[in-house]
């Protein structure tokens, strides 16, 4: 396993990278947020003529059969343009969810971008705790309930709900979503509530897996955030002047940027060995630290940034709003490294409740 | 050449001499171009790439191996700055016992009054006839009791600003006049020394690049510091924070929720800092070296001083195991007792280039920041203030 990128992969960038500048810089972005936040004309060119929407769909039922390696070089470059579309959402977390299941038709619709999924799991769920937020059941073939904190669930055309470790399909038709005001302006959540929705069964579904391969994937957008965050504050203080000087010359200024720099690096090499081998130990890893470094690349631009980080017409607050948010997505960065206590053999402190009696009086 | 060849040398090497007689083997290696491939013929090496020298190591893997120890600023950084600038007498004349450990090197770089601004640095070489007289204190010398050799680096003209007025030489620290002293640490050792050159008379055959120009030339040396310094572990679990995972899972007594919190942040940024060793090999391999290099020494210091430091308050150890005052043979960052390795980590932040140096080198070179002003680039050596 290598932690590089393959001439393919840069060249998947590149495309991406070139599509993204022409059509949604951060700019455009921000100027939609408010009324239309997902740009889905923008989902189709990346869906059908980049074709990233089938990357992780076998070639079988007409998708790329890419690794999530590419999955994960797409990621860095849609969390750098905080891009809103559907990826994520759909090609990755719904995706890998329907994979499980070998459902050709749905399959099939998803890696030619003609249709968009959404898995139906709260973005504060977890690999640990992957019913978080959910209340859904089964009677007769129709599901009730609702699931809380949904993303991208309001352009999806067909919602997968994981019930009792079996995948369901519900036309998105058949559902009320409700989109919430949230935090993450480009990555809204939504309330999906279901009330007797006629249900497909699609097959088994291990949640807690699907999740797992999300978060590991997840750590690349986060590095993704974290160099657009690090480039664009680099750019600003070589400009930016105070004291007759550029404020990047300050040693204040450059120390503070030299460590975070050396944080990007290893949030680089941990992205890789996540989207490499997706093992628990390197998901967890990639996610205890990507996601606290994209939090606080955001931070640190916005101080460099002083007053006009401060501001909403400055993009900024798109990437620290998606950074924060992300940190809770898919389990907090504290969720994950309580679980690499067992997969890393650094156990816990035995509870006072399981000291015997006179040992506890020596604690 | 290729790896089927390197192999066939390998072989006659083997087949014409007998591993059991170390040094008489390590020279028959240099000889046949096996020490270093990518030195040039006649020096050691065959001219190849350097990835071939993976090779050379596994096949001879069980024969008699240097001593990088006690060889380390022979091998890491005095080669490379002979190789570089020396003549091709002097290659000839320092390579060999260098590499076969015959003869040690230590390094005369830094002064008292000189740190993070060594190029301001005062041991003075005035040049008298064929000869250069030197005269200056000379201090962090790590082996310089064993040492035979030493790389130094002088003020010759103190009328030029500081970066112009420096020559390198090759110090005979067996020369009259050469004192070393050793040096107490923290740790009650002494790995280092204090070295006073009192009209220590060295010949111009030992002069390496031209006079004025030894600022240039220590670079070289310093760049090669830096990679041999930062090296991070290659196992998981492995470097600093293994005497603490051992000490967790074989007393479950000692834990405490405080210390398990802190321990698994350390264990993740001591795996994700590995990671980055790994991929910065991996660009070092494909013949991309990255700019990562700078990083991994910052990274280093800090990982070894946190856990250090929290080995201490899981131990709850009030002991230590030796402040005698002796010479260190060897170096272990991570030997000796947990009150040991608390305090020789705090080095690890200041030799070879301080956090605060690599910061300004990290944002100045590879992040193309402005350095600040400077009021010492134009002024005469002489009339800085001191």
């Amino acid at each position: 396993m290598t932690l590089l990128y393959s001439e393919v992969e840069e060249e998947l960038r590149a495309a991406v990278r070139g599509v993204l500048a022409d059509r949604c810089p951060p700019a455009a972005v921000l100027k939609r947020v408010e009324s239309d936040p997902y740009d889905l004309d923008l989902w189709k060119t990346l869906a059908g003529e980049i074709g990233v929407a089938g990357l992780l769909i076998p070639e079988q039922y007409g998708g790329a059969g890419a690794s999530a390696r590419e999955a994960g070089v797409v990621l860095e470059e849609l969390g750098r343009g905080v891009a809103p579309v559907p990826f994520f959402t759909s090609a990755v977390l719904a995706t890998q969810a329907l994979l499980a299941t070998g459902s050709a038709d749905l399959l099939g619709g998803l890696a030619e971008g003609r249709t968009t999924a959404a898995l139906v799991v709260s973005f504060a769920a977890s690999p640990y705790r992957p019913g978080r937020g959910s209340s859904v059941s089964l009677d007769g073939g129709r599901l009730s309930g609702t699931v809380s904190a949904v993303a991208g669930a309001e352009v999806a055309d067909v919602l997968l709900v994981p019930v009792g470790g079996e995948l369901y399909a519900v036309e998105a038709a058949d559902a009320a979503v409700q989109v919430v005001p949230s935090l993450d302006l480009t990555r809204p959540v939504a309330t999906v509530a279901f009330s007797a929705a006629p249900a497909r069964a699609l097959g088994p579904c291990d949640l807690a897996e699907v999740l797992r391969s999300g978060a590991g994937l997840l750590a690349s957008e986060q590095l993704g955030v974290a160099e657009w965050c690090l480039d664009t504050t680099l750019a600003y203080v070589k400009e930016r002047h105070q004291f007759a000087r550029p404020v990047g010359s300050f040693q204040a200024i450059k120390h503070r940027l030299a460590d975070l720099w050396l944080d990007v690096v290893r949030a680089r090499a941990a992205a890789r060995a996540a989207a490499g081998d997706g093992s628990a130990v390197t998901v967890a890893v990639a996610q205890a630290w990507n996601a606290g470094v994209a939090v606080h690349a955001a931070e640190e631009a916005l101080q460099l940034h002083g007053g006009i980080g401060m501001t909403w017409e400055h993009p900024l607050h798109l990437y620290l709003k998606r950074a924060k948010a992300t940190e809770t997505a898919l389990g907090t960065p504290g969720d994950h490294r309580e679980a690499l206590a067992s997969l890393a053999d650094v156990p816990a402190p035995a509870s006072l409740a399981d000291v015997p009696g006179p040992e506890r009086g020596q604690q | 050449m290729n790896e089927a060849d390197i192999k066939e040398r390998v072989d006659a090497l083997l087949g014409a001499n007998d591993p059991k007689n170390r040094l008489e083997f390590l020279r028959a290696r240099f000889d046949a171009g096996l020490a270093w491939v990518w030195f040039p013929e006649g020096l050691g090496g065959l001219g190849v790439s350097r990835e071939l020298q993976q090779v050379v190591e596994r096949e001879l893997a069980g024969t008699p191996q240097l001593n990088t120890g006690v060889q380390g600023i022979g091998l890491g950084m005095a080669a490379p700055t002979v190789l570089a600038f020396g003549t091709d007498e002097q290659r000839r004349r320092f390579l060999r016992p260098l590499w076969t450990g015959e003869e040690i090197w230590c390094q005369l770089f830094s002064e008292p009054g000189a740190g993070s601004d060594l190029a301001t640095l005062a041991t003075r070489a005035v040049r008298d006839g064929d000869e250069w007289v030197v005269d200056g204190q000379k201090v962090w010398t790590s082996g310089a009791h064993h040492a035979r050799w030493a790389i130094l680096v002088t003020r010759t003209d103190p009328d030029v600003p500081k970066h112009r007025g420096m020559t390198y030489f090759i110090c005979d620290m067996h020369a009259p006049g050469v004192e070393v002293r050793p040096l107490r640490q923290i740790t009650g050792e002494a790995e280092f020394n204090e070295v006073f050159l009192t009209g220590v008379r060295l010949s111009d055959d030992l002069r390496l690049g031209e006079v004025g120009d030894g600022w240039r030339v220590a670079q070289t040396t310093l760049m090669n510091e830096r990679v041999a310094i930062g090296g991070a572990p290659v196992r998981r679990g492995g470097g600093m924070i293994g005497p603490v995972l051992d000490t967790w899972r074989e007393h479950p007594e000692l834990r405490t929720h405080d210390l398990h919190q802190r321990l698994l942040s350390l264990w993740v940024e001591a795996e994700v800092t590995r990671l980055s060793g790994v991929r910065l090999r991996e660009q070092l391999v494909a013949g991309h070296p990255g700019p990562e290099g700078s990083g991994m020494k910052l990274s280093f210091a800090k990982l070894n001083q946190e856990l250090s430091g929290l080995d201490i308050e899981l131990r709850r150890e009030l002991g230590y195991d030796d402040w005698t005052f002796r010479r260190s043979e060897d170096l272990d960052f991570y030997g000796r007792g947990a009150g040991y390795r608390y305090l020789r980590a705090k080095g690890n932040s200041i030799e070879g280039g301080t956090s605060e140096i690599l910061r300004n080198i990290i944002s100045e070179r590879v992040l193309g920041l402005p350095s600040e002003p400077r009021v010492d680039k134009d002024v005469p050596w002489k009339d800085l203030p001191r």
